[in-house]
């Protein structure tokens, strides 16, 4: 069906094609880049190199998997928990608490993982005065696992629970009825339901751990435990060696590459719906040991992820947060964050609104033509593509593009800026797409057979069907870029500073109390952004 | 089989939090009972209250003279038969009829079992086959055969067929009728056709304003002028 005149569909494709050729562009440059300069190094690589390398591929690798099995697994009993037992006091809560970490800078919540389990942690002092004689150091391989789960098994729980409460009420009524087990339930209900979801799930977070900077950056232990995209930050920022760092990046690419290939195979786990909480009654009868472990599950896990959210809080408190908002720096920071979040965010939602048209504008085109429907598929693709390159192999790229003919620094904010729009691009497509979907199954007909057009249609139709998710995906997007440590900490300077550069700058010198102070105002900030982007969701998609 | 359980409702109130309800019914045992009223009346609910899917405020249920109403529902001499998602979609028909046997009694003996059951339901040779490569007909056909598998004396169907066009409705109801007879078992069906459900009940059972208004046999129930409420039921019924 036509739905836009002949001027309308030409634009809209064109501005897409524009927008898809700079995006191509950007991350094609930057992989053209890392490639020219290994082919074209003359060096000989030492053994040495070579084994460095292979060590920390291996650990990256090895660090991924451990984390996927350590959070997928245990969600799966705490997702089963919670859906078992729909009426526990602060269940909606819980749900909630589940979507807090991915929203998170994960500098905060690092931070708050050491506050609990760190040498001068609350659990540490436990032990110690339990009698134990030397403190538990969590840094390097139990430091990464710790925090990966943090971030990733509320993620899985939730996906799985999403899928748990799909279950029909019937088949609960027919469970309790035939008398089934605890066991049976699970082989017969439960796991059927959730099985399909899995891989997708897996994958997913496997995908994240893969590519974690930040948190293997602040939790790993030197060079034992570290993974490709920190030793290309420690190659391009302490050793100065930018050969190592293009091949390290080639050895990521592939990696993601062949990630991103399987998730292909696997599937994506299926969209994330809002989860509201409302499970289905179970009927029959309940055992005293199920009861208690379903609550053991769910304190166990509301206090694991709690706890670290908690002591940032309280450490927040109790630094000298006056004398910080006081700090030239830190208010310079704070400015260079919102800044570069909202033009990001600006940048990343246009791209999406501009892609997303000249896809849509291609579908009455597709019949007649080939071009178009190649040309469809690939926008649509660009979204793995990006995926394919993360921030900090983008970064490497341009660093190594750049390095000897500009000032790489002075480039800085607006390389940030680019890397933290495409980087949120992904996420903003996929809030962004089914909501033009929907609106235009709704609207555009109408629209079309009332010759609506241009700024009236802009205004009168298009703006208020879909502003609510144009402010979900850019708060998301200012999100992502206000916790990114990524990018900033490749090109980072005195001169361009942002609030989690400067939160690791004094983690670094252990000034923990400062630290802690800017941790609170980063993870308020994006609190209140993920609060706002969550309010404008509910109520759309409780009126359809 | 154990035929002729009478179902009673004595004095059994339940409160959803909206208004309260109160139900005082005897159901004939043996025989189907069609229990019809407007759309909120509490249909429903009467069968959930039999079922157990529902635990009562105050009164008592009476299955076949015991005391039913502590127990749950798989310790019910009752079978309930839902509109839709009767079947655990990712089973094939056989196991979705043969989760029903008790597996301590039928221990090796359940294949003939279910076959014999999914013959008489009229689904020989679809004992293999998904809940999604079936009808919404078949499915509700395999829900039945694991009735008779059950081989409980109460069977409730709450809006069994009302997804299904009226010439399969037809057919279904007939099935029920005659496996009713067969078995001698108690059946309770909610309905929104009290002129279909007169061809197959015996007696009817009339809910209006969450509570019983009326019941009698199933001839000319319809057209009493003694219950009140049946008649503007009827009438909006009609228009």
């Amino acid at each position: 069906m036509r739905l836009l005149n002949r001027r309308q569909t030409a634009l809209g494709i064109f501005a897409g094609a524009a927008v898809f050729l700079f995006i191509t562009a950007i991350v094609g440059s930057a992989a053209l880049a890392l490639v020219l300069t290994a082919t074209g190094s003359t060096q000989s690589q030492s053994p040495f190199f070579d084994s460095y390398i292979w060590r920390v591929a291996r650990f990256t690798l090895f660090q991924a998997v451990a984390s996927t099995l350590l959070s997928v697994i245990p969600a799966i009993a705490f997702a089963r928990a919670i859906a078992r037992r729909p009426e526990f006091p602060g269940r909606r809560l819980l749900i909630q608490l589940l979507a807090v970490p991915l929203g998170l800078p994960p500098i905060v919540v690092a931070l708050g993982i050491i506050e609990i389990w760190g040498r001068q942690g609350l659990l540490n002092d436990l032990l110690l005065s339990l009698g134990l004689a030397k403190p538990v150091s969590i840094y390097g391989l139990s430091g990464i696992l710790l925090a990966h789960v943090f971030f990733n098994l509320p993620l899985a729980a939730r996906l799985l629970l999403a899928r748990l409460e799909e279950i029909p009420s019937e088949y609960w009524r027919n469970a309790g009825q035939l008398g089934l087990t605890q066991r049976q339930t699970f082989l017969l209900i439960e796991w059927p339901q959730i099985r399909g979801q899995i891989p997708g799930v897996a994958g997913l977070v496997l995908m994240l751990c893969v590519t974690s900077f930040t948190l293997v950056l602040l939790l790993g232990g030197g060079p034992r435990a570290t993974t490709i995209e920190v030793a290309i930050y420690q190659s391009l920022r302490f050793d100065f060696d930018p050969l190592r760092a293009v091949v390290l990046a080639l050895v990521q690419l592939a990696m993601t590459g062949a990630l991103l290939a399987v998730l292909a195979l696997v599937g994506r786990p299926q969209e994330e719906e809002p989860v509201y909480g409302r499970a289905s009654r179970r009927y029959g009868r309940d055992s005293v040991g199920a009861l208690l472990g379903d609550y053991g599950l769910i304190v166990i896990g509301g206090v694991f992820l709690l706890s670290p959210l908690l002591s940032v809080t309280a450490a927040g408190l109790a630094s000298d947060l006056v004398r910080l908002a006081g700090e030239d720096i830190v208010l310079r920071a704070a400015v260079t964050s919102l800044v570069i979040g909202m033009v990001a965010a600006l940048i990343s939602v246009t791209m999406a609104a501009v892609l997303i048209k000249a896809r849509s504008a291609c579908l009455p085109l597709m019949r007649h033509s080939n071009v178009a429907t190649a040309f469809r598929s690939a926008v649509g693709a660009i979204s793995s593509l990006i995926l394919l390159v993360p921030p900090i192999v983008l970064g490497a790229g341009w660093f190594v593009l750049l390095r000897g003919h500009t000032d790489i620094f002075g480039l800085a904010p607006v390389i940030i800026v680019a890397v933290n729009a495409l980087m949120a691009l992904p996420f903003v497509m996929r809030v962004m797409e089914p909501a033009h979907a929907s609106h235009m199954a709704r609207t555009g007909r109408l629209s079309a057979s009332l010759g609506l057009t241009g700024a009236r249609k802009f205004l009168l139709v298009d703006w208020p069907g879909l502003r609510t998710a144009f402010f979900l995906a850019a708060a998301f997007a200012m999100a992502l870029s206000l916790g990114d440590l990524g990018a900033i900490a490749l090109f980072g300077s005195q001169d361009v500073i942002t609030l989690p550069y400067l939160l690791l700058q004094r983690m670094s010198s252990y000034r923990t109390d400062d630290a802690a102070g800017i941790a609170l105002i980063l993870g308020l900030v994006c609190l209140i952004l993920m609060i706002i982007a969550n309010s404008g969701r509910k109520p759309s998609a409780g009126g359809q | 089989m154990t035929a002729g359980s009478d179902i009673v409702l004595e004095k059994v109130r339940f409160d959803y939090g909206s208004a309260p309800m109160l139900f005082d019914v005897t159901l004939s045992g043996g025989v189907t009972t069609a229990i019809i009223g407007p759309s909120g009346s509490g249909k429903s609910t009467i069968l959930n209250l039999i079922a157990g899917f529902e635990i009562p405020d105050s009164g008592r249920i009476l299955i076949g003279g015991d005391d039913v109403t502590s127990l749950s529902p798989a310790e019910r001499p009752v079978t309930m038969v839902f509109q839709d998602n009767n079947l655990f979609a990712h089973l094939p028909v056989r196991r979705n009829v043969s989760i029903g046997l008790d597996r301590k009694i039928h221990r090796g003996a359940s294949g003939s079992i279910v076959d014999d059951a999914l013959e008489r339901v009229g689904l020989s040779g679809y004992a293999d086959r998904k809940p999604g490569m079936l009808s919404g007909g078949e499915r509700q056909r395999v829900a039945l055969a694991r009735v008779l598998v059950r081989r409980r004396p109460v069977l409730l169907l709450d809006e069994p067929f009302a997804a299904l066009g009226p010439g399969l409705r037809g057919d279904m109801l007939a099935l029920i009728r005659a496996l009713q007879q067969e078995t001698g078992m108690t059946v309770a069906v909610v309905t929104h056709q009290p002129d279909e459900a007169e061809q197959f009940a015996d007696e009817f059972v009339f809910v209006d304003r969450r509570s019983i208004a009326g019941q009698g046999s199933a001839a000319g129930f319809a057209g009493r002028r003694d219950i009140p409420g049946l008649q503007a039921y009827m009438g909006e019924k009609d228009r």
